[in-house]
């Protein structure tokens, strides 16, 4: 079955994230992929995650597809303009790729190559929009397609943001876009996420609740520090503080987290960052 | 000086699609010149609108529109007609029209795009900033350019990046362009400009016209033969 097919089934479904190397040596990629393929529903490959240059999303999609995995091609508007991207498009769905996350992406000095040009002309909506033009044969510009693609489109949506309403308004104007499901920025607050679910339920589409390993304290002061959106509260640091053994400290919160918010939302996704090993053991903790 | 050029009139009738009155700003400055806010236009607007059954309340002619404490200082004068309007139309350059904006507590309309700045940015002193898009956007977006004051010029809302209203890229220093466009509108009550169709910039609208692409001298000059 395909993700389409499954969270259209109602089924509870897991994804994960791996993020390709930065060269050309794939090996740890692949031996992730092989971990997870059958562990999970789809795996999202990363698209230049944090503005970082390396290995492409669509390769990356591709060696899934090529080792059995079901993928899901991350696109962030930063790098590329209307052309490139909606023949990127394309390059997904000939090589079997159907599954496309619509992003807008990190700002360029985010990362690595802090002096190139940042595109940004379109962003995630109007990349949604893109997709679902050519899905009707037709390209931005209105020109005819031979053979038009399908794909089956996502986003992102932030959960924790402060204030929420804005997050709701461009959730609602990409589900309008033609966004199918949501993958969230990762949750430490059931909670919250339940406030949001509250609201975000009436636009009728799937939610991922994701979810971010933590490695450590310091890992969660940092994320509290600079990533939008995302707020470990203080009793999962001083846990996390206390604990001898981090890493398993880290996998049995993911798991618990996962416990507390599966009934809220249609399925989870999983952010290891690195640490794909780990993700098999997040869920047997969390019973999936 | 900053070249802009009226908006088609279906173009502005839009905008004020669902509003019955509306009050009419001009500008004497480079909008004179351009003959897009000078009184003869403000009056031809109002005559137009009027035929078109809009209600207009009132209307001003302002020196400078990009001089925001006097254009503050000009309004106080017409107040009550401001308050009778369900909005302004503001007919001028991108930076005059944030600066109404930025001093009225009502929904304002662009009547212009702004073509070209010529390197100037007039008697700018706020915060407002305008890239010469040639196809003014700031009708859906409460007066605040999302070009310019949004950092990666997005169009249809906010990225994921703002913390606390600021932005993801240098927060210390950059507020969050959408987050200052999202407070304007839910104070206006109108938060359904946020979740309109996808909006998508023809960039082609950036190159000035081939007849301002030359100089500004040439520019103005162009101008003022056709007078
Ligand atoms: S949308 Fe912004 S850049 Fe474009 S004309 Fe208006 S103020 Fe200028
Ligand atoms: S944080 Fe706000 S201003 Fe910065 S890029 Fe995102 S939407 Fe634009």
């Amino acid at each position: 079955m395909t993700l389409r097919e499954k969270l259209g089934s109602g089924k509870f479904v897991v994804t994960a994230e791996v993020g390709p190397a930065k060269g050309v040596d794939t090996h740890e990629f692949l031996e992730n992929v092989e971990l997870l393929k059958n562990r999970v529903d789809a795996i999202n490959c990363t698209d230049q995650q944090s503005a970082v240059m390396r290995l492409g999303s669509l390769a990356g999609c591709y060696l899934i597809r090529q080792k059995g995995g079901e993928p899901i091609f991350q696109m962030t508007c930063r790098d590329r303009n209307r052309i490139a991207l909606q023949s990127d498009l394309l390059n997904a769905y000939v090589f079997g790729i159907e599954n496309v996350l619509c992003l807008t992406g990190d700002f360029v000095t985010l990362g690595d190559h802090p002096d190139a040009k940042p595109v940004f002309d379109l962003d995630s909506v109007s990349l949604l929009y893109a997709a679902k033009q050519l899905e009707q044969g037709k390209d931005l510009a209105g020109k005819d397609l031979t053979g038009a693609p399908r794909f089956f489109l996502g986003a992102c949506v932030t959960p924790g943001a402060e204030p929420l309403e804005p997050q709701l308004l461009k959730m609602e104007r990409k589900v309008k876009a033609g966004a199918k499901f949501f993958q969230t920025q990762a949750v430490y607050e059931p909670k919250k996420f339940e406030t949001f679910m509250k609201e975000a339920r009436k636009f009728g589409v799937p939610v991922l609740v994701g979810i971010v390993l933590l490695r450590s304290a310091a890992m969660a002061r940092f994320m509290n520090k600079n990533v939008a959106g995302i707020h470990v509260p203080d009793e999962l640091i001083a846990e996390m503080d206390r604990a001898e053994n981090k890493l398993q400290k880290g996998v049995e919160i993911a798991a618990r987290l996962i416990r507390e918010m599966k009934d809220m939302c249609q399925g989870v996704h999983i952010m290891a960052i690195g640490l794909e090993s780990k993700v098999p053991a997040i869920l047997d903790a969390a019973g999936l | 000086m900053i070249v802009s050029q009226l908006k088609p009139l279906q173009e502005i009738l839009g905008y004020l699609n669902g509003e019955r009155s509306v009050f009419i700003v001009g500008c004497k400055g480079c909008a004179e010149v351009c003959h897009t806010g000078d009184e003869a236009q403000v009056l031809d607007m109002k005559q137009k609108l009027e035929q078109e059954g809009k209600a207009v309340t009132g209307y001003c002619v302002i020196d400078f529109l990009c001089d925001k404490a006097l254009v503050k200082m000009r309004l106080m004068a017409h107040q009550s007609e401001i308050q009778a309007a369900d909005s302004l139309l503001v007919m001028t350059c991108g930076i005059g029209v944030q600066a109404v904006a930025a001093v009225v507590n009502k929904l304002v309309h662009p009547a212009a795009n702004t073509i070209n700045m010529g390197g100037s940015r007039g008697e700018w002193r706020g915060a407002e900033r305008c890239r010469e898009c040639g196809d003014c956007v700031l009708d859906m977006t409460a007066g605040i350019c999302p070009l310019t004051a949004c950092t990666k010029g997005l169009l249809n809302g906010p990225c994921g990046g703002a913390k606390d209203g600021r932005c993801e890229v240098e927060p210390e220093v950059r507020e969050c362009g959408w987050h200052l466009i999202y407070e304007r509108l839910n104070k206006l009550g109108r938060l359904d400009k946020m979740t309109g169709r996808p909006v998508l910039k023809d960039y082609r609208k950036m190159m000035p016209p081939k007849e301002l692409r030359s100089t500004l001298m040439w520019a103005l000059e162009q101008q003022e033969t056709k007078v």
